[in-house]
């Protein structure tokens, strides 16, 4: 779990405007979890809750597929999940779940020494300002090799990066995963993103 | 009369042609100069690429001051790969006191891709947000929003790709890069006529003047390898079987005769040309001559 911040209320009510699913993960609270701030959120948003499932470690991609087959009905209910964890747990989800819309409830800070604890193909950036909301639960700095914002460079060649062609593009695959959960128009949406490395640098 | 520019050229519909100058890995730069004063008065405006292909050389902004310097137009071409934000304002605000206004906004090949593949990659803003920085600064604010000392003007121009698939996702940066302020876009290399037929009514709405890239194939190997390697770019086996059926000393008067063909067939669709001539400056004269209708 990090370290962990509740996005601003702004971005989770834009969330909250359809019913949702949450995931809570508490795997590495003892490092620092937003506990108390994040079951207060959610009792105030108790009729946009389908239902919440509380685990330990969502990174590792068989718990998270247990407390999904156990929650089928709800998840199958909401119009989309947000998950109350580091990025990694995010992208989890998201990868499990592929025609839900899934969103980021924090951002998560950069922890020295803390290389997250199971071997996995997604990568959180620590960025503290979580992107994974725009972008369909792929991350775009640690799937990028230009770690981009606003979209693809023009160098992927059927579909593979230019930097590793043996690595699909980043963007290709945020472009697919959007028009699969029906948010094929956030990319237009969103205006232009620009990262604020003062986060990763003080921490704030 | 003063000489039009390129912002007031397209602006009258003229059908623009655009060439470029790689500048060289150390400081021999006249002779790039003396092959642009070649064929100045057939070529509108000058791209300078900013270390093409991530590959360390002498730099676009002082090769642009020195096109400035002998009357040619210079499009300045500014990648977000070598400088952080604070850099890419800074350079943007001296070339406009260096007498450049043409920018396009590039977000750059990745520095693993060049001769210095172990250099820390920068890529803080990128092609989209370096537009929106640019238009910013034009209405005298930096990005954080102080206030400047002078504000600088540019015709901000960009890239699209239209081979690149998937196509809508290339449309929607475009759309993007326009809404951040470009101007103009050049694409890449176009060898296939009626995709680029498809792709510019798709962007018609726009209404935004494009430039149609043209890369003279020097052989056969080559195009094999742009197939291959080069995003967004496919040689139709036609021309691979003309290139190599070519003689050595023909390869040449082929490759212009299928530039020239190219050229001719996107007059009707597109508001100019931008030729990449890779080393072969010296044949853009010919192009040009046969592609005339």
């Amino acid at each position: 779990m990090l370290i962990t911040k509740l996005k601003s209320s702004n971005e989770l009510d834009e969330f909250f405007s359809k019913k949702l699913f949450v995931f809570k993960c508490f795997g590495c609270s003892e490092v620092y979890f937003p506990e108390e701030e994040i079951n207060n959120f959610a009792s105030g948003k108790q009729e946009k809750i389908s239902g919440i499932a509380q685990i330990d470690y969502l990174c590792n991609e068989d718990f998270a597929k247990r407390y999904i087959e156990k929650n089928v009905d709800r998840i199958h209910n909401c119009e989309g999940i947000i998950v109350f964890s580091c990025g990694v747990g995010v992208q989890v989800v998201a990868r499990l779940l592929e025609n839900k819309a899934v969103y980021p409830g924090c951002n998560t800070f950069y922890l020295n020494g803390f290389q997250g604890l199971t071997v996995l193909e997604c990568d959180c950036g620590q960025c503290g300002q979580c992107y994974l909301n725009h972008t369909g639960g792929i991350c775009p700095i640690t799937s990028c090799a230009k770690g981009l914002l606003n979209g693809p460079c023009g160098g992927a060649k059927n579909k593979k990066c230019e930097v590793h062609p043996e690595v699909d593009c980043g963007w290709i695959s945020i472009y697919e995963r959007l028009k699969k959960i029906n948010e094929g128009s956030t990319l237009k949406k969103k205006g232009v993103l620009i990262r604020n490395f003062e986060k990763i640098i003080k921490g704030i | 009369m003063e000489k039009k520019n390129l912002s007031q050229k397209l602006k009258e519909g003229k059908f623009v042609i655009t060439s470029e100058i790689g500048p060289p890995k150390g400081t021999n730069i006249e002779p790039h100069l003396k092959e642009a004063e070649h064929i100045k008065d057939e070529v509108d405006a000058f791209n300078v690429t900013d270390l093409q292909s991530s590959v360390m050389r002498l730099g676009s902004l002082a090769t642009c001051r020195l096109l400035v310097e002998r009357e040619l137009e210079p499009v300045f071409q500014i990648t977000c790969r070598d400088r952080n934000r604070l850099a890419l304002q800074s350079d943007l605000l001296s070339a406009y006191v260096l007498g450049v206004k043409n920018v396009l906004c590039l977000t750059g090949d990745h520095t693993t891709l060049g001769d210095h593949p172990d250099a820390k990659p920068v890529f803080d803003l990128d092609s989209v947000s370096l537009l929106k920085v640019a238009t910013e600064l034009m209405n005298g604010k930096d990005m954080k929003g102080n206030e400047l000392d002078g504000k600088p003007e540019f015709f901000l121009g960009a890239v699209v790709s239209p081979g690149y698939e998937p196509l809508e996702l290339q449309i929607i940066k475009m759309e993007k890069k326009i809404e951040a302020g470009a101007r103009f876009f050049q694409t890449q290399a176009v060898y296939d006529l009626l995709s680029f037929e498809k792709f510019m009514k798709a962007v018609e709405k726009y209404n935004v003047p494009i430039l149609g890239g043209i890369v003279l194939l020097k052989s056969a190997g080559m195009a094999k390898y742009m197939n291959e390697k080069v995003a967004g770019v496919t040689v139709p086996e036609k021309y691979i079987k003309m290139m190599a059926a070519a003689k050595k000393e023909e390869r040449a008067k082929v490759s212009v005769q299928i530039a020239a063909e190219l050229i001719k067939g996107m007059k009707g669709l597109c508001q100019g040309i931008h030729i990449m001539p890779l080393g072969w400056e010296k044949y853009v004269p010919d192009v040009l001559e046969a592609s005339r209708i």
